[in-house]
């Protein structure tokens, strides 16, 4: 018998029909889990049914992934209990986690691309024939109604059917709890109607299952439970059916007021024009119709991780070369061809990733070198003198605690930032901002922002992002929202509000209902 | 992280306690071993002239691969480049038309540098627009000049009636570098050295060159935030590193063997890049590691003779040197971050 959704019922139970039926409650008792002196979880206290499908859902950072982590083995927590069917265990490694039936479906695929699907699908199981692996290959993607050939590479497939071959591998070691870290990221939405029913199917078989996910809409689809967590603690918990704004609420914490905005920036001529703009990058790409900016604009970028704003501000630093389109920046038309970062930086375009240490500042070099690099006049030789002036000059102003002789590596992360900061070429005109305060203490928060809007921004357009709605709500004068590699939301501060943009972030529209 | 002098030491130390234990294992004697290589190298000035031979290729290579390592670039074809930096300054040795022998040589010198260069370049060419990792591009390339020097050999610049393994034919005296009476290293390969050793160091710590380098070499991702284009300096590394291979082949050929020879690079172009690993990437230590590295070699010549021990012991010497030093860097940098 076929089922509508293309599971074949009598073939899954088949297949499913040798399990143990040792279901699973998981009970997590005052978990905390503390990363130096930040506490990533404080006092989770957390009970999934066996046989449920439970989603854990929160901003980037409250501590979903963490959670999972601990429940894997892969990470040590820091204090209380995981109990399992009412009896503490302890899990210090993934094996201990894999021995006792818990297995993750990651995010990022972790399998061997250069294997076949059918050794991929023997790994990690006890050892068989490999006649046997085949035919519980067969059996079980018939089953769930998956194609996919034993015989390709895994490299040359989607991460869809790597995640399919991935799912049929845990089943077929007889896991009795799922976690399932944004399974959806990466595929297809006719994969994701596959996926789904299987991932309701095998909680029918009694599969405790843990869906991690930044989407309202799947949690909704799929989840019996929902567990809101927001700076690592937990905010809600609910049962099916729910109720949107309510989950909203919870996740981005209670809707603040509107702060006033501290100027009345005046805007000047349009400086940047992107037509029909296609281009690869995270997950979906990045796809523009059309999109301006004027100087004098501060532009908050806001979307979950993968959204599309990180490739959209490579894309105008020239770092991301797109498929087609055009950029005109600075009256100059700048087809897909012609964009470079070298092009970007002539066009007093700026930009600060995120990652500083891994994209923007040298290990082992010292600050006045960092300054020597940024040094545009054209001489053949170092002007060590000028730079070390140059340096203490800028770790004075900017308030850096190190010395002019220190390597970038040895400051904090604050302490980057100022530098990355200092380094910046005042002149710049389009200033592309990842993540600016990324662990920042408030005063140094308080004090880049200071000098962001006071001193850059009056001449020059600011583009930023932030996996903080509040800052983007309280820094910016108009909002992009990305969704799936698109703009979903572009809007004037005061025309929108935390909960529209919380929505076009979680579920790609502004409208909740 | 650097190695100290500290670290050099103690890595010679555990080099001279195994070197110690193979000897002892194949009943060699250990300390008539050392003794002799030590007689080898440095027992008369005649000697000692035959160490600075070996010297002056070996500081050549090892200055040009400070520029590739700066850019944590691999130069494995630095062998090659050393060879058809030979078969350039050949080249123009064996054109007919010029008799003015400083014309000749200065023309032959450029030629040598240029080809050594042009070598270099395709490695980076590999690299770069092919995306053929150095050590793979460089090692084909290293077969392909082998190949063509022993084409050269016994084909187009054969002697006259016999084409023999031990090369062409030797150059008339005129072409020959001058040296000092009696020794076996040219006035012009001690000055050419001196004068590249101090340039490198200024090129590399005190020009805006040496810096970018190091910044690629550091981080390439964030090099293109500072407008400095990786594949640019790529390749211009690996030119210069060429370039010196090049000057190390025209040495072989105008000081040392006053012919091509299919064995024209000795190997130099590999035993620099195990002593600039050895020191750490610094160029102080070049010259100083250099010249125990040429002693060894030229030290190890006599062993057969004298103690019927096999003169490789001085390549597996070698090899424990690097090996070493990169296990006592590798020990250090566990402690450190453990």
């Amino acid at each position: 018998m076929m089922h509508r959704s293309g599971i074949c019922h009598s073939c899954l139970k088949g297949c499913l029909g040798h399990r143990n039926n040792k279901h699973m409650e998981i009970k997590f008792q005052h978990i905390s889990k503390r990363f130096g002196t930040v506490l990533a979880l404080d006092d989770i206290n957390l009970t999934a049914r066996s046989g449920s499908i439970h989603g854990l859902i929160g901003e980037n950072g409250a501590g979903k992934s963490t959670l999972m982590k601990i429940l894997t083995g892969y990470q040590a927590k820091s204090g209380g209990d995981i109990l399992i069917n009412g009896k503490p265990v302890s899990l210090k490694t993934p094996s201990d986690a894999a021995k006792i039936g818990i297995g993750m479906l990651y995010q990022e695929p972790m399998d061997f691309p250069t294997l076949t699907v059918l050794e991929n699908f023997s790994l990690g199981c006890p050892a068989l024939s490999q006649e046997k692996f085949t035919q519980s290959l067969i059996g079980l993607t018939s089953a769930f109604g998956f194609q996919l050939e034993h015989n390709r590479l895994v490299e040359s497939l989607t991460v869809g059917e790597r995640q399919q071959i991935e799912l049929l591998r845990l089943i077929h070691c007889r896991i009795q709890v799922l976690i399932l870290d944004e399974p959806t990221t990466g595929i297809s939405p006719s994969q994701k109607k596959l996926l789904f029913p299987a991932l309701k199917k095998l909680a029918a078989e009694g599969v405790t299952i843990f869906l991690v996910s930044h989407k309202l809409e799947e949690v909704s689809n799929l989840c019996d439970d929902v567990t809101v967590l927001r700076h690592g603690k937990i905010t809600h918990h609910t049962r099916t059916p729910f109720y949107f704004p309510e989950l909203l609420r919870a996740m981005f914490g209670s809707v603040p007021e509107q702060k006033a905005k501290t100027t009345d920036r005046v805007t000047g001529e349009i400086i940047l024009t992107m037509d029909s703009i296609l281009t690869g990058g995270e997950r979906k790409g990045l796809t523009l119709e059309n999109f301006t900016a004027k100087s004098g604009e501060i532009i908050g970028l806001a979307g979950l991780d993968g959204a599309g704003q990180a490739t959209f501000l490579r894309l105008l630093a020239g770092l991301n070369i797109p498929v087609r389109g055009a950029v005109h920046l600075f009256n100059r038309r700048l087809p897909a061809s012609k964009m470079a970062n070298s092009v970007a930086i002539s066009l007093k375009t700026v930009f600060l990733p995120a990652d500083r240490l891994e994209e923007a500042l040298f290990t082992d070099i010292s600050l006045s070198d960092h300054f020597s690099l940024r040094d545009t006049d054209s001489s053949f030789w170092q002007n060590t003198e000028k730079n070390s002036k140059r340096a203490t000059e800028g770790i004075k102003t900017f308030s850096i605690k190190g010395k002019a002789n220190d390597t970038a590596d040895e400051l904090s992360g604050g302490n980057q930032q100022r530098l990355l900061l200092a380094l910046l070429n005042p002149k710049s005109r389009l200033i592309l901002l990842e993540n600016p305060t990324r662990g920042l203490d408030i005063r140094s928060d308080q004090w880049v922002w200071n000098y962001l809007t006071k001193t850059l921004a009056p001449e020059s357009c600011i583009l930023f992002s932030s996996p903080e709605l509040d800052e983007i709500l309280h820094h910016s004068d108009r909002i992009l929202v990305f969704y799936d590699g698109a703009i979903v939301l572009d809007r004037a501060t005061t025309m929108t509000n935390h909960d529209e943009i919380a929505a076009a972030m979680t579920i790609g529209r502004e409208n909740v209902e | 992280m650097k190695q100290t002098p500290l670290d050099i030491l103690k890595a010679i130390t555990l080099v001279f306690s195994f070197t110690a234990l193979v000897l002892f294992i194949t009943d060699a004697p250990v300390l008539p071993v050392f003794h002799n290589i030590w007689q080898g190298a440095f027992a008369s000035t005649m000697k000692f002239s035959q160490v600075l031979a070996v010297w002056v290729p070996l500081v050549l290579c090892s200055c040009g691969l400070l520029f590739t390592f700066r850019a944590n670039l691999w130069n494995i074809g630095i062998e090659g480049q050393v060879i058809m930096g030979a078969i350039g300054g050949m080249a123009v040795l064996r054109f007919p038309g010029l008799t003015n022998p400083y014309i000749i040589l200065s023309a032959s010198f450029v030629a040598a540098m240029i080809t050594g260069a042009l070598w270099g370049l395709f490695a980076g060419l590999l690299k770069t627009k092919g995306g053929v990792h150095e050590i793979f591009g460089g090692l084909g390339l290293n077969f392909v000049a082998q190949g063509f020097i022993l084409w050269l050999i016994f084909g187009p610049w054969q002697r006259p009636g016999i084409a023999s393994m031990s090369g062409t034919e030797l150059l008339p005296h005129k072409l020959w570098l001058t040296s000092p009476p009696g020794w076996r290293v040219a006035y012009a390969g001690l000055i050419i050295v001196l004068l590249i050793l101090i340039l490198a160091w200024l090129f590399l710590y005190k020009s805006k060159l040496g810096l970018k380098l190091k910044a690629i070499g550091k981080n390439p991702r964030a090099a293109l935030l500072y407008d400095i284009s990786p594949e640019g300096y790529y390749l211009l590394s690996i030119l210069i590193c060429g370039a010196c291979a090049g000057m190390a082949g025209f040495i072989q050929i105008t000081a040392v063997y006053h012919r091509l020879i299919p064995a024209i690079s000795s190997g130099y172009g590999y035993l620099a890049l195990l002593l600039v690993m050895l020191g750490g990437y610094r160029i102080l230590s070049v010259p100083f590691l250099a010249l125990f590295f040429a002693g060894l070699n030229v030290g190890a010549i006599q062993l057969p003779i004298v103690l019927q021990v096999d003169s490789t012991l001085s390549g597996v010497i070698q090899g424990c040197c690097v090996l070493s030093a990169l296990f006592v860097l590798g020990l250090r940098m566990r402690r450190k971050h453990p």
